[in-house]
This record gives C-alpha cells, structure tokens and sequence, in this order.
C-alpha cells in the first residue's frame, strides 16, 4: 500500500490486490471524512479528491495507516438481486472453455457472491468481483461492436451488467431487465462500490 | 413561457452549466462547461447566479431569436455578436425584445463561447446538472434547428459593466502540471513534456489529443498493463503510443493507462480554447517528479 500524488488536490492510494481495494474503500466510506469531493476506488488502487483547503486528504491518510485492510470491515453493505435469463450468445464458449455443462454455468454464476469492486466504461457499470474459477476467462478476440442493454457478461476476475447499448468485448451469458442506470432516478445508479450482489436465474 | 428558439446551432451548441461533480464512483463524468471563469462571467452580466445553464458554442454560428424579452452576454474570446444585423459586441448584456435575433460570429482565437440568458436555460436537470456529457449521453442532447428551449426566472438585474477585457486565446500554450501517480513509469518525463506539443483534431469535450515526440517507459514498465485506475480531469494519460491526452470535463471516470502528470486547475480555462493546431507544452513545478 503506498499513496502516489495526483495533481494539486488529490491522491491515489496504490493497493497490493482486489481485497485490499475494497477494504480501503469500504474503511473510507464508512467514516467519510468530511471535505471529500469524489472516493474512486479502481481495481487495485483507490482514487480520494479532496476539497481544496479541507484537509480531507490527511484525515484519510491518517485513518487507512492503522486500518488491517487483508479483512475487510464489518458492515452492512447493501445488497441487490438481480433476475437473469441465461440466454447469452457465448453461453456455450464458457461452459466449454470452462469444461461443465451450460447448467453448471448458471449454477456457479448464481451460487456466488459478489461485490461491486469499482464502476467506469459507462455510467452504472460496476465491475463485480467474486467470479467462481471456472468462469474468470478472456475476453472475446473480436469485440462485438453492439451489445444490448441489460446483457451479463464475464472477463477475467469480473462479472457486470451493460447498462446501455455500446461495444464490448466481454463473453455474454444472459440479460436481466433491470435498468442498472436512469439518469433522472434517486439513486441513479443500481450498483454502487462496495454494495454485494447476486444474481437469480430467471429462467 | 419565456423561450428562446434555435434557429442555426454551428458546429455544436451544447447546453452546460458548473456541471455534476461527485458522481465519479458510479461511473458518472463531472461535464459541465469547460471555460468555466467565461460560463460564471456572462451569467454575471445577465445578472443570474454564477451556475445557471448557458449555452457552450463551438466555434460559433449559433443563432437564437428571443420569444420574450430577456438579456444575453456572450463570453469566451473576443467574437462578433449581432442583433438583427447590427453588432452589439461580446462581454456585455444586451436586451432583446421579443423576436429578435441574436447571432454569434465564429471567433478569430479560441474555440468554445459561452451564451448566457437571463434567468438560465431552464431545460430539466439529470444528476443536478443541466449539462451535456458527450461521453456519456447525459444531459440535453446537443442543440438543433427548431428547438424551443425554457427560460428560468430572472433573479438578478444585468450587470453594467464599462468594459469586460476578453482573455486571449493563445496559439502558443504554457502549461503547468503536477506529478501524476505513475510519473516514474516514465524516461526522462519532465524533459519529455517541455518538449512542443500540437493539439489535433480529435480533441474534444473527453480530452486534449497531442502529437510529437512520443513519451518512452523506463525498462521496468516497458509493456506493463495497469489495471483501472481513477481519472481527474486534467490528468495526463499516456497511451502506448506515447502521445498524451489531456483530460477534460467529460472524461471516463476510470481508465487504464497511466497519468504521467497533471494539469493545475487554474489552467484548464485556456485548454478549453486550445484549437486544433495550438502548440503546447508542460511546465512542471518543483516539486520531486521520478519517484
């Protein structure tokens, strides 16, 4: 863990792994020193912006020296549901790179627990980790220059739902009908940082 | 209803106001005009709040006509500003009764000008903000031929400056930056980025794209892949071809290429007005860079 500066206002927090990301996240989070203007946990590293003049950037400092963040803090993470209908073009491709049946792709994706490691690409997209080791595998060779809306997908450790149309290289496995992003909703993003979550297959 | 409608748009005429910081952790870039001392000045002209929506001109050609009576200003770099056919300048409140034409010229230096109407562009708010985020779709969609748009309530009586001094757009850019978190990923970096930048035409409300001498890694990280990291704007990402991007208003909230430095934000006002063919280079400070 070391923190890296990052222009007048702000500073990065470099982290030894995924874990250590979110529990720096969630330890910030929970006591949110007053003054900060923006948290941006990324996948190894966590992004604090602080009100110029705040001292927010210290309080933080101060409070991740002594934190053990190898475990995670207890708290109450918000935890969301999301109905799937494993239907997705490339369904067949992970069941056979990762050598189980397509039922045994639905079952691992369903069985697990993930939490929301950080968000980008687009608006109310997180990247989920928590993926069972049979499915953390490549993108695709060739991106498909048009996946829809609500369309799950895997690549590498993450799991996440396209929250609108747009490119993407990720293996899809299935589509949910929740709208994981509404500009003119409060909130309007379903998944934010930290928040747990888990898929149901809808059939 | 006091409106004003769109009768020609320009190259690109967006909606903007101070933009929807705080959003960054669900993805959401913070937009919002990226001349902000120019958006905040002609709001005071018209005598609304600094914040209040106006309209960002690229290049000028936009052409509204009042259906009310109302105040414009229009700032940025000095451009030609006509009602009905006669000028009346920039960087001063102008009453137009209603039907009347307001036209603005495209400037001679700089690229973005700023309309503000008494009372504000009253289109409705996502996220706080009446904003247009070209990167992620967010806000009004860019101005059109035809459109009406609704006017707030003024708040505040036109201001009756003398005279506003427009800031120069130049064609030559000094510009000061801070270390970025993977400033040691580079060879040699200070000496790199003082070096003559060209802003190219792919430049846009994302980011500043420069050509010349492409940025090298030192050996260690020659190659290396950096997961996701938080982006600012003003950060200076360093793609594999070496050629910086300056970050603006409408950035993506992560990205996964380093930030070799970072832009003071008391210079971001002059890259909004950096045109094509600007050429530009990095002043660092003091402070300790390879670390």
């Amino acid at each position: 863990m070391r923190w890296r500066a990052y222009g007048e206002h702000a500073a990065l927090l470099d982290c030894a792994s995924l874990t250590q990301t979110i529990s720096a996240h969630a330890t910030v989070s929970s006591a949110r020193p007053a003054g900060i203007s923006e948290l941006v946990p990324g996948a190894r590293s966590l992004l604090v912006v602080e009100i110029p003049g705040s001292g927010a950037l210290a309080a933080v400092r101060e409070l991740l020296s002594g934190a053990d963040l190898e475990h995670p803090p207890d708290g109450e993470p918000r935890e969301i549901t999301l109905d799937v209908t494993y239907d997705g073009e490339d369904l067949e491709l992970v069941a056979r790179d990762a050598g189980v049946s397509l039922d045994d792709v639905v079952r691992l994706h369903t069985e697990a627990v993930y939490t929301v490691a950080f968000t980008g690409f687009a608006p109310g997209f997180g990247y989920l980790t928590g993926l069972p080791e049979p499915l953390r595998q490549p993108r695709l060779v060739t991106p498909r220059t048009r996946v829809p809306p609500g369309s799950v997908g895997l690549a590498g450790e993450f799991t996440g739902v396209y929250p609108r149309v747009s490119p993407g290289g990720w293996r899809l496995i299935g589509h949910t009908r929740t709208v994981l992003f509404d500009p003119r909703a409060d909130p309007p993003a379903v998944l934010a940082p930290g928040d747990r979550v888990r898929f149901w297959s809808a059939g | 209803m006091r409106e004003l409608e769109v009768v020609e748009t320009g190259p690109l005429a967006l909606v903007q106001d101070l933009g929807r910081p705080g959003y960054a952790h669900l993805g959401v870039p913070p937009s919002g005009a990226l001349d902000v001392p120019a958006l905040k000045l002609a709001n005071r002209l018209v005598g609304n709040e600094e914040a209040a929506a106006g309209i960002e001109c690229l290049f000028g050609g936009l052409r509204l006509r009042a259906k009310a009576s109302c105040t414009v200003a229009v700032t940025g770099p000095a451009v030609a500003v006509e009602v009905d056919g006669r000028a009346v300048g920039s960087h001063a409140p102008v009453w137009l009764a209603p039907g009347q034409l307001v036209a603005i010229g495209a400037p001679s230096r700089g690229l973005r000008c700023y309309l503000a109407v008494s009372g504000g562009i009253a289109v409705g708010a996502e996220l706080g903000s009446r904003s247009r985020d070209v990167l992620s779709e967010i806000g009004p969609a860019p101005l059109r031929a035809g459109d009406v748009l609704p006017l707030g309530t003024p708040s505040g009586l036109a201001r009756g400056a003398d005279v506003v001094v427009p800031a120069v757009a130049a064609t030559e850019l000094v510009v000061p930056v801070e270390p970025g978190p993977r400033a040691h990923w580079f060879t040699a970096l200070e000496a790199g980025l003082a070096k003559t930048w060209t802003v190219t035409a792919e430049s846009n409300r994302v980011g500043l794209r420069l050509d010349g001498t492409p940025l090298t890694r030192e050996g260690e990280y020659a190659g290396k892949e950096l997961p996701s990291e938080g982006l600012l704007t003003g950060a200076v990402q360093v793609p594999p071809n070496g050629k910086p991007v300056v970050f603006l208003a409408d950035h993506p909230t992560t990205g996964g290429y380093p930030v070799a430095a970072v832009v003071r934000q008391a210079s971001l006002p002059a890259l909004a007005q950096a045109r094509p063919g600007t050429l530009l280079r990095f002043h660092s400070s003091t402070r300790v860079w390879n670390r």
